[in-house]
């Protein structure tokens, strides 16, 4: 009886709730809980009072949001109208036809406003499948207070020698601070992002132009060896477990002389709320070894595509419209201050005067220029991306490569047997593959 | 002396006994502390334990932000609906291996459990088709049958084990009184085993409720039950533990409470076979 009860309940309410969706339009959106994305979400409101479109959230972790997009585009499931996807996933998925062509925005739109790098990113063959939410590179964040006592001055554009004198001056064991702290936690979009671009900062890559991994060669144990000796001389302990959000903590409790991450950073370390070093935080681009013209740094965009198999393609672009237009960035600058705004997708913002006085603007609109995903390394390769290779095999491999090197930061294997492994892993993959 | 040598061990058997419980239910007490404190306090180093300015901010902007009660529902609507199915479906399948096997019955029980070696993830794209064709994606109904097929070799496996427990002599004797098929496993078999069968309802309804892959791979808005209100407050930048502990929290605590309610009712169940 009880479960009669239970399935008439549940049928009921599936019907009722089918009912009201077909009278108004509502789209579903699939995002990841990021501070800017969340923001976004208040102001929905706001889009449904101007267009009388509904907008419903599904709000997931990365991993998962990436699982079940992914799942739902590849079987045409027609569960959301918009996905949250990355620079990844955008190029290879508009290539196979999964996603719809941002080629009819509206004038009013300004698509040139979009900062080149992140338009070239996010496009495939020329064509825009995504807009834009947020975007950001790498840079370095370090204590200017640190580095005034080691009587040090970082410079706008350092080297890698020069950070890791830096973080020699500035370890401090006796009082818990740790020169510098990077990421090293195993995952292509973690430990492999930092790694791969530390990699293009020495002159390695991935692949060379016929696709053959190229971990044998000089400039990639030069790399993991400068990388492996900074952190286990100058940073905390266990950093093969540490990510973003760990390597935040530290640095937030004054913990790192340095850190080298995410240019959304900048806004977190530099809240007095959370950080107990917000008025002693300077900026820098990502360093490169000297005489190598390529910066550790990596382009990354969060942005909005629409699946091909919606059935409100209309009323999701014009979402996506809003979302990531400039009046957009106005609402939330007005209402919260500019430091709020969602960075780095529009040239537009940094030509703002009211922006470029928030202390991070320019470093960080310098680095994404300072990025370019077509040539992201010294000697050509045949892909596109700066932290990953554009190609659906790439998060797999380097899942796994990365997994590898961390086992050499642990100790348990050297770097040349890491290498080793790596570029035994990377061509059974690609040779599987057909490439 | 012989009774002092009792007393010692029966202390050294509590204080062991409450340590190891200590130590499962740390994490939990962990959780629960951080959803009271600020973000920065949640990351302090060393970790602040009570000494802190409790808060219910964190609570206050997780239910600002989500609609708690609609994946509270969804969650009791899944969890005991797959439950109660499972049960209706286990007890005759149980009754009949326990009473009549045949030569097959311990094949088929092992089979049944062999279904759980399978990772979820191997059959995740024909289960997503068939959702797909039949237009149960994002459907409690969907999740109500996946969860039951998932836990209903446990659930015949326990019920099988009770039943096991109560003589066939009883239910001869019914028979004998006249009692048909139905009469016998309704109003015969089930009231004697009804420790069992509540044990094995409260277990599966614990294991419905957490279940998180199917629940956040075949759902979106509608069926979303409490694993996907945890999964929207975890952050891969930004650091929002004390959020994300207040929304573990809330999704803990209905079957925390109903764990703490039932739990003679669990641990006789549970151990119904072991005493008789």
């Amino acid at each position: 009886m009880s479960l009669k009860r239970v399935l008439g309940a549940s049928t009921a309410l599936t019907l009722i709730a089918g009912a009201s969706l077909a009278q108004d339009t509502t789209i579903t959106i699939a995002t990841v809980n990021n501070g800017d994305m969340i923001r976004m979400q208040g102001y929905t409101d706001q889009f449904t009072a101007e267009t009388g479109i509904g907008v419903e959230w599904v709000t997931l972790e990365e991993n998962v949001l990436r699982q079940r997009v992914t799942t739902d585009i590849t079987t045409n499931g027609g569960q959301f109208d918009i996905m949250t996807i990355g620079m990844y996933e955008t190029p290879i998925w508009g290539a196979n036809g999964w996603l719809v062509p941002l080629d009819g925005l509206s004038e009013d739109y300004d698509v040139d406003d979009i900062l080149p790098a992140m338009r070239d990113g996010l496009s495939h063959d020329g064509t825009l499948y995504a807009a834009p939410f947020y975007g950001e590179s790498s840079m370095v964040m370090y204590r200017t207070d640190l580095m005034e006592k080691a009587g040090l001055e970082m410079p706008h554009a350092p080297t890698w020698q020069f950070i890791r004198e830096a973080a020699a001056a500035m370890d401090d064991p006796d009082a818990g601070i740790n020169g510098i702290c990077l990421r090293g936690k195993p995952g292509w979009g973690e430990g492999g992002a930092f790694i791969t671009v530390t990699g293009n900062s020495f002159g390695a890559r991935w692949f060379d132009e016929d696709w053959t991994p190229q971990f044998d060669q000089p400039e990639w144990a030069e790399a993991l060896n400068f990388y492996v000796n900074l952190m286990n001389d100058y940073g905390p302990d266990g950093y093969e477990n540490n990510g973003f959000n760990e390597n935040l903590s530290l640095f937030q409790q004054g913990l790192c002389g340095m850190w080298i991450d995410a240019t959304v950073a900048a806004s977190f370390v530099t809240n007095p709320d959370d950080s107990e070093v917000a008025d002693s935080v300077g900026f820098a681009l990502a360093p490169n070894s000297e005489g190598v013209d390529r910066k550790a740094n990596w382009l990354w965009a969060w942005a909005l595509a629409i699946p091909a198999g919606t059935q409100q393609a209309d009323a999701a672009q014009t979402f996506i419209e809003w979302a990531t237009s400039t009046d957009y960035i106005e609402l939330v600058a007005e209402n919260e201050g500019w430091a709020n705004v969602p960075p780095g997708a529009r040239s537009s913002l940094y030509e703002n005067p009211d922006y470029i006085a928030v202390p991070f603007a320019q470093t960080t609109l310098d680095s994404i220029n300072a990025a370019d995903p077509t040539n992201p390394t010294v000697d050509p390769v045949p892909y596109v991306g700066i932290q990953f290779a554009a190609i659906p095999e790439f998060a797999g491999i380097a899942t796994e490569v990365s997994q590898e090197f961390a086992a050499a930061y642990a100790g348990q294997q050297t770097v040349e047997e890491a290498l080793e492994k790596a570029q035994a892993i990377t061509t059974e993959a690609m040779e599987a593959a057909g490439y | 002396m012989a009774r002092a040598v009792t007393t010692r061990r029966k202390a050294l058997n509590t204080a062991i006994a409450w340590t190891i419980g200590l130590l499962i239910f740390f994490p939990i007490l962990w959780t629960i502390l951080t959803s009271f404190k600020t973000e920065a306090v949640a990351i302090a180093n060393p970790p602040v334990f009570l000494n802190f300015d409790w808060t219910l901010e964190n609570y206050r902007v997780v239910m600002e932000r989500s609609d708690y009660m609609r994946f509270l529902w969804n969650s009791v609507i899944i969890a005991g609906g797959s439950t109660v199915l499972g049960v209706i479906i286990a007890v005759p399948a149980a009754w009949s291996m326990a009473f009549v096997p045949s030569r097959r019955t311990k094949d088929i029980l092992l089979w049944m459990l062999s279904t759980k070696m399978l990772p979820a993830v191997g059959v995740l794209y024909p289960i997503y088709l068939l959702c797909i064709q039949l237009g149960l994606l994002d459907s409690r109904i969907a999740l109500v049958v996946i969860l039951m097929l998932i836990n209903l070799p446990i659930i015949v496996w326990m019920l099988y084990t009770y039943f096991r427990e109560i003589p066939g002599e009883i239910l001869e004797a019914a028979r004998m009184d006249g009692a048909s098929l139905k009469d016998e496993i309704l109003y015969v078999l089930t009231p004697m085993a009804v420790p069992g069968i509540a044990s094995t309802l409260l277990l599966n309804f614990i294991l419905a409720w957490n279940e998180a892959f199917w629940t956040l791979n075949l759902t979106s808005v509608d069926a979303a039950p409490l694993t996907a209100f945890i999964a929207s407050y975890s952050s891969p930048e930004g650091l929002f533990f004390a959020k994300l502990s207040a929304a573990s929290t809330m999704a803990i605590a209905p079957i925390l409470i109903l764990g703490w309610f039932s739990q003679k009712q669990l641990v006789r169940g549970l151990t119904f076979g072991a005493v008789k």
